[in-house]
């Protein structure tokens, strides 16, 4: 198993934000947290990337990486899409994807993955002297996704992708999230408000509910329990 | 008119030192978003250690070099000792450890060298060029600082270190989420700082002199350069120096009671002025969070 997380707990001061978490990811898998406001799901992210104070056993490739910093997890080949998508504003397109691949040393490689985003998101290409601070809403969450992608990472965290996006752009998105899951294999595990959109893309989802995971089935099960849908997934 | 050009010469050659002074300034204001009160004494204490050295018989340029890399090390090794333990602390407390810094080294290099006066050369010489407006240390001044920020924007522009040191200071938190050592790009941040007030410092030490409070009101035109130019604006910062430095030597001459013993105050009355009127300066970002 990749990612294995077992008995997590987190807490923010003296507040606990999460009670005895367990899930875990493979390689190439796409799971999904779900839950309302406030049940949690970013804060596992965060916890998965050391930003938040956690007690548990949380394993990538049965290494702990419990009490680890965020730029050795990253370095494990675990890229962070952030709420607020941690883009540098200053910062140029084509800097922001340079940066995502700083960890990196071949030249040749990065210039070519680089490459591989602009075909994968055109928009970016167009837009690669810009400072990144001037793009659009969606075009920052490609420029996002695309950041993390240039780490070649074995494990893809995203935190409500579709989030102040607009529908259709919402859907380009997560066709292209599709795509690239089945051609480079990187495993992910998205935080999503949009139920229906995330448990179409995921295989395997979690429930959340104030720091438990109440429910933890294929995404199908969930799909079609029509009383979980009504009282935790509002559609 | 002879009067005025040649006072506005010799302003751009001091205005160059508290160029650099301001760039080091803003370098570590960029990573830790405090002003480093005692910028001026590192600089004074490494241009001790390259004094050191030449009373010991070494030559200028060696005793130069190994002064900046002593000084870049020693920056390294400030911020990893005394600035890392506190970077999440109030900023009291930094403020006292900046105040601690500056007498530490103010006084050791009073204990080590003590207070009287040295005369430190100049590699350039002083020959007057261009008629007499300016002569070659002087030039060398303007020249040596403006190669200094040339290198400096080559290093953040075009290297893959600069560009990870530009994003750990524009957003520490996403800089870490790409892998970035966010702390050891502090402490570069710091080492660089420290490398570059040693050569403002050996560079200004010929005119001056060299005591333990040599730095004293250069920093403050230091700081004025770099508040009137923008904290968060290197390019900035350079030009605010170069201005302060024209604007303090043209009022001693020009404006009547102010001479030389009123000097120091301009560079006060401009920081306040910048502050109340344009706290950003000229060419600041000013920073909006939201709440």
């Amino acid at each position: 198993m990749m990612l294995e997380v077992a008995g997590l707990n987190a807490f923010y001061g003296q507040n606990q934000a999460l009670y005895e978490v367990g899930f875990s990811v493979d390689d190439g898998q796409v799971r999904t947290l779900l839950g309302a406001n406030g049940a949690g799901k970013t804060t596992i992210l965060r916890a998965l990337c050391g930003m938040v104070r956690v007690s548990g056993d949380m394993r990538f490739d049965g290494r702990r990486i419990s009490g680890w910093a965020t730029e050795d997890v990253v370095r494990l080949g675990v890229a962070h899409v952030p709420e607020g998508r941690g883009t540098f504003l200053r910062l140029s397109v084509e800097e922001n994807l340079q940066l995502g691949a700083i960890t990196r040393s071949n030249r040749h490689e990065i210039a070519a993955d680089i490459e591989r985003i602009y075909a994968n998101f055109p928009r970016l290409r167009e837009r690669r002297t810009q400072q990144a601070g001037t793009l659009s809403g969606g075009e920052q969450q490609m420029l996002a996704v695309g950041r993390a992608l240039m780490l070649r990472p074995r494990l893809l965290l995203l935190d409500e992708p579709s989030f102040g996006l607009a529908p259709l752009i919402v859907e380009e998105l997560f066709a292209i999230l599709r795509q690239i899951n089945t051609e480079t294999g990187v495993a992910m595990l998205i935080v999503e408000q949009n139920a229906a959109l995330a448990l179409e893309l995921a295989e395997h989802a979690y429930l959340l509910e104030t720091g438990h995971v109440v429910m933890d089935a294929p995404s199908g099960v969930i799909a079609a329990d029509e009383a979980v849908r009504r009282s935790y997934l509002g559609y | 008119m002879e009067l005025l050009l040649q006072q506005a010469m010799a302003g751009l050659a001091t205005g160059a030192i508290y160029a650099c002074m301001a760039l080091a300034v803003v370098m570590i204001y960029q990573a830790i978003d405090h002003l480093n009160f005692a910028q001026g004494e590192m600089a004074m204490f490494s241009t001790f250690i390259s004094w050191q050295l030449m009373a010991w018989g070494l030559p200028y340029w060696i005793a130069f070099a190994a002064a900046v890399v002593v000084s870049f090390i020693g920056g390294v090794l400030i911020e990893r000792v005394l600035f890392r333990p506190i970077h999440n602390a109030p900023i009291l407390s930094s403020l006292v450890a900046f105040i601690a810094l500056f007498s530490i080294l103010n006084s050791s290099a009073g204990y080590i060298w003590d207070y009287t006066i040295k005369s430190f050369p100049s590699p350039f010489g002083h020959k007057p060029l261009l008629g007499g407006l300016i002569d070659t240390h002087e030039a060398a001044m303007i020249g040596v600082t403006l190669g200094l920020l040339a290198l400096l924007y080559l290093f953040f522009r075009g290297t893959r270190l600069g560009l990870a040191m530009r994003a750990a200071a524009s957003n520490a938190e996403s800089a870490r989420l790409v892998g970035i050592r966010v702390g050891w790009m502090t402490a570069l941040g710091w080492g660089m700082a420290a490398a570059i007030g040693a050569v403002a410092g050996m560079l200004i030490a010929p005119v001056v002199f060299l005591e333990p409070n040599m730095m004293l009101g250069v920093l403050l035109y230091g700081f004025a350069g770099a508040v009137l130019g923008g904290l968060t604006s290197p390019g900035g910062a350079v030009l605010g120096g170069f201005a302060v430095g024209i604007i303090e030597n043209l009022a001693g001459t020009f404006v009547p009671y102010v001479g030389r013993e009123l000097k120091l105050t301009i560079a006060l009355v401009l920081i306040v002025m910048v502050l109340m009127f344009r706290p950003s300066g000229l060419f600041g970002r000013s920073v909006v969070s939201r709440v």
